[in-house]
């Protein structure tokens, strides 16, 4: 189906079917029990599951398949964003003008960043893209390209936001926020009460989720397609690729490309979603996040960017709201003593510690896990299987796995 | 005239810190072949060092002074450094006001200790393993290091002042015979002094010592100093050691031009990276030289003639200036052929 092998569509529906629930499977506690803080079926964190989920399914094609490690895909979601906010200020609030025109200049900028990049490889290139990124977030933070033309571009530090007095001349009365085609805000949301349990329908998340799928699907031809084998012999041995005549660069640079669109797309559907875009969002921590989604996750794999997104995101949001007073509720039940002695432990890494935490995950999965979650779960499945483990496993630091 | 004068002094202090860290990456890059993100961290722990060592000699004991009364009426209380109790006040409150060239003590071993922890404890482990796992696990680390900071000094900046002897400025116009003063503040100058005799130690160590000829040959073909039944995995750690105390040397001097902070180190990394890829991956020579060029070049960027033209280059002057370089001339400014060619 879809043109697709049929463990390739079995992924793809099972991915649509978690994705469209989702607002179900991500609020399995009824609202107001203890539980509830782990629910994460909350419009807001919904959006950035899967506008994150394409972020790093784009880098994925190009770190998972060519092995190329760029340190700076952030800026292309920095500059998708800024695309779509102008498209705000410059027509009007529907949606469906910016994310075209997102697409289309993070793939101009990632044509020009990669052609140059590209001449080199291995830990140059990393650095390169990483110069440029922080070039680019240089420029972007301090507006210097506004000041050199004496305009507005990205409003520095303030960030870019649609104004009253900005011209929006396809503009109606009623328009306020992102739409969709006039047909439907993105904001709005239908709540479904069930019993104790309350399920939000947002609309952008629908069209976020519906956006990732297709996202996804488009990745799963690139995996399956000859120019994804080629890609995956570029990761494999470049210098025999290049022996036997081949002019490697050209895929690698197609492959670049493709991976900035995904992030620009990811870009503006973050200001689809927010009419705002700021200069942070290039930042090179912004960078390092997305790679360590898809390590996380399983680079090379086809879920493992999704599962990786949606697994730091998740506990970003959970870690990140535990205090001192939730430590002590969940410590209760040992001896006073104890219960103090466990909190001062783990207090420095939730709350605001939660990126130590990520730092020391990060560290875990690349020593033990290099294949990341989706590794983690085959070696699981091994053991329950009861198979001995093959000592010709695929190794996800290596040869590209499922 | 007296204006490019001035440029050029006011890019040595942050040339000289980006000699000195990428100094110590190129060290590391050339002896281990590792990629080491974390060496921004190593820098800011260094600087660390110099908040750590003041807070250190601060302790103080509180008394109540019945003569003095505050405001309310109320005995005053008087915190004494306890150092000051030790030595008297004269000479315990000059160890306190000459706690950051103090520090350089307390900082060699460590960062002697740290580097050689990583290594063993962590790098090891990564020869084998592709480079970009190498970049991806030292820069987990560097954010550990950093949230581990952050986590006991807080995420404020904390001023660290240096000695009073070598406060305010020293007047280069005077010296040179100019009309003009060309004030420089003092401290700097003694950075730029101090970065100068760390550069030559280390070169005239590799150059001069058996131990250094040994890691020269060892950069060489690791393979053959091997075979002849030198341990030359002992003394790359060593070298890692050492490479770790050059960055942390020069975070601690550092400390007064910048009140350090938990992220400094990332925002010097970033740049240090250039400057190495400028100078030339594996070249030692090269990474001293980038370092004061790109410094140099960022102030003069920074003058208000050049920024009435293009405003802002000084903040991107470095990035535009490697990326021509890597364009023109792919192995940078002093690169060998053969290194990182894959």
């Amino acid at each position: 189906m879809f043109g697709t092998a049929k463990r390739d569509t079995a992924l793809l529906i099972i991915v649509a079917i978690l994705t469209l629930f989702a607002p179900f499977l991500l609020n399995p506690f009824p609202a107001g029990s203890a539980m509830a803080q782990f629910n994460a079926g909350y419009p807001d964190l919904m959006q950035r599951f899967v506008i994150f989920g394409i972020f790093a399914i784009g880098f994925n094609i190009l770190f998972g398949l060519t092995g190329y490690l760029s340190f700076g895909h952030a800026a292309f979601l920095g500059l998708g964003s800024y695309a779509v906010v102008w498209m705000y200020k410059l027509l009007d609030y529907n949606v469906i003008w910016g994310l075209p025109l997102a697409i289309l200049v993070s793939g101009v900028f990632a044509l020009m960043i990669g052609f140059i990049s590209l001449r080199r490889s291995g830990i140059y290139f990393s650095i390169l893209t990483l110069a440029f990124a922080q070039m680019m977030f240089a420029i972007s933070y301090s507006d210097l390209l506004g000041r050199f033309f004496g305009t507005t571009i990205t409003n520095g530090e303030t960030g870019l936001q649609v104004y009253t007095s900005d011209p929006q001349i396809l503009i109606d009365s009623w328009e306020r926020v992102p739409h969709l085609l006039g047909l439907v805000e993105m904001r709005s949301t239908y709540t479904l009460n069930l019993g104790n349990w309350s399920f939000d329908f947002n609309a952008g998340y629908y069209f976020c989720a519906v956006i990732m799928i297709l996202a996804f699907y488009l990745a799963i031809r690139i995996f399956r397609s000859p120019f994804g084998m080629m890609l995956r012999a570029v990761k494999s041995n470049q210098q025999r690729m290049n022996y036997t005549g081949l002019n490697t660069r050209p895929y690698a640079l197609a492959a670049f490309v493709i991976s900035g669109m995904y992030a620009g797309l990811a870009g503006g559907l973050m200001a689809a979603m927010d009419p705002l875009a700021g200069a942070e969002r290039m930042q090179w921590t912004a960078s390092g996040e997305v790679v360590l989604m898809t390590i996380l996750g399983g680079a090379g794999t086809l879920i493992g960017p999704v599962l990786g997104a949606g697994f730091i995101k998740y506990f970003e949001n959970i870690f990140s709201k535990i205090n001192d007073n939730v430590l002590h509720s969940w410590f209760a039940f040992l001896p006073d003593g104890i219960e103090d002695f466990l909190v001062v432990i783990v207090h420095p890494f939730v709350g605001k510690g939660w990126n130590l935490t990520l730092g020391l995950m990060f560290m875990i999965v690349v020593i033990f896990l290099p294949g990341g979650l989706v590794e983690g779960g085959q070696r699981i499945a091994r053991l329950f299987r009861g198979k001995p483990a093959k000592n010709d496993a695929p190794d996800g630091s290596k040869t590209p796995a499922e | 005239m007296d204006a490019i004068l001035l440029q050029i002094i006011n890019g040595l202090d942050k040339g000289s810190a980006y000699a000195l860290i990428a100094l110590g990456l190129t060290l590391i890059f050339g002896t281990l072949g590792v990629v080491n993100f974390a060496h921004g961290a190593l820098f800011m722990i260094g600087a660390f060092c110099s908040v750590t060592l003041q807070k250190i000699l601060t302790i103080s004991t509180i008394s109540i002074d019945e003569t003095q009364k505050d405001f309310l009426g109320r005995p005053l209380e008087v915190k004494t450094p306890i150092i000051e109790n030790w030595f008297g006040p004269d000479i315990g409150g000059a160890i306190i006001n000459w706690s950051v060239p103090l520090a350089i003590v307390f900082a060699i071993p460590v960062m002697l200790v740290i580097g050689y922890v990583m290594e063993r404890g962590l790098i090891k482990h990564f020869y084998k393993r592709p480079h970009a796992d190498q970049i991806l696990v030292t820069f987990g680390l560097a954010i550990v290091l950093q949230e581990v900071i952050k986590y006991f000094y807080g995420a404020n900046p904390i001023p660290t002042p240096a000695p009073d002897a070598f406060r305010g400025s020293f007047d280069f116009g005077a010296l040179l015979g100019l009309d003009t003063a060309l004030a420089y503040p003092y401290w700097r100058l003694v950075y730029f002094a101090f970065s100068a005799v760390i550069i030559a130690a280390v070169f005239a160590f590799l150059q001069f010592t058996t131990f250094g000829m040994v890691v020269r040959a060892g950069m060489a073909d690791r393979e053959t100093v091997g075979l002849l039944g030198i341990d030359i995995d002992r003394r790359f750690t060593i070298m890692f050691g050492i490479a770790a105390a050059v960055a942390g040397l020069a975070g601690v001097m550092y400390a007064p031009i910048n009140s350090p902070n938990y992220h400094m180190g990332m925002d010097f990394l970033v740049l240090s990276f250039v400057v190495v890829v400028v100078g030339g991956m594996g070249s030692l020579p090269g990474a001293v030289l980038a370092g004061f060029m790109l410094g140099i070049l960022q102030s003069f960027a920074s003058m208000n003639e050049i920024k009435a033209i293009l405003p802002g280059i000084d903040q991107i002057i470095i990035y535009v200036v490697a990326i021509i370089i890597l364009l023109t001339r792919p192995r940078g400014l002093m690169g060998r052929k053969g290194v990182m060619e894959e």
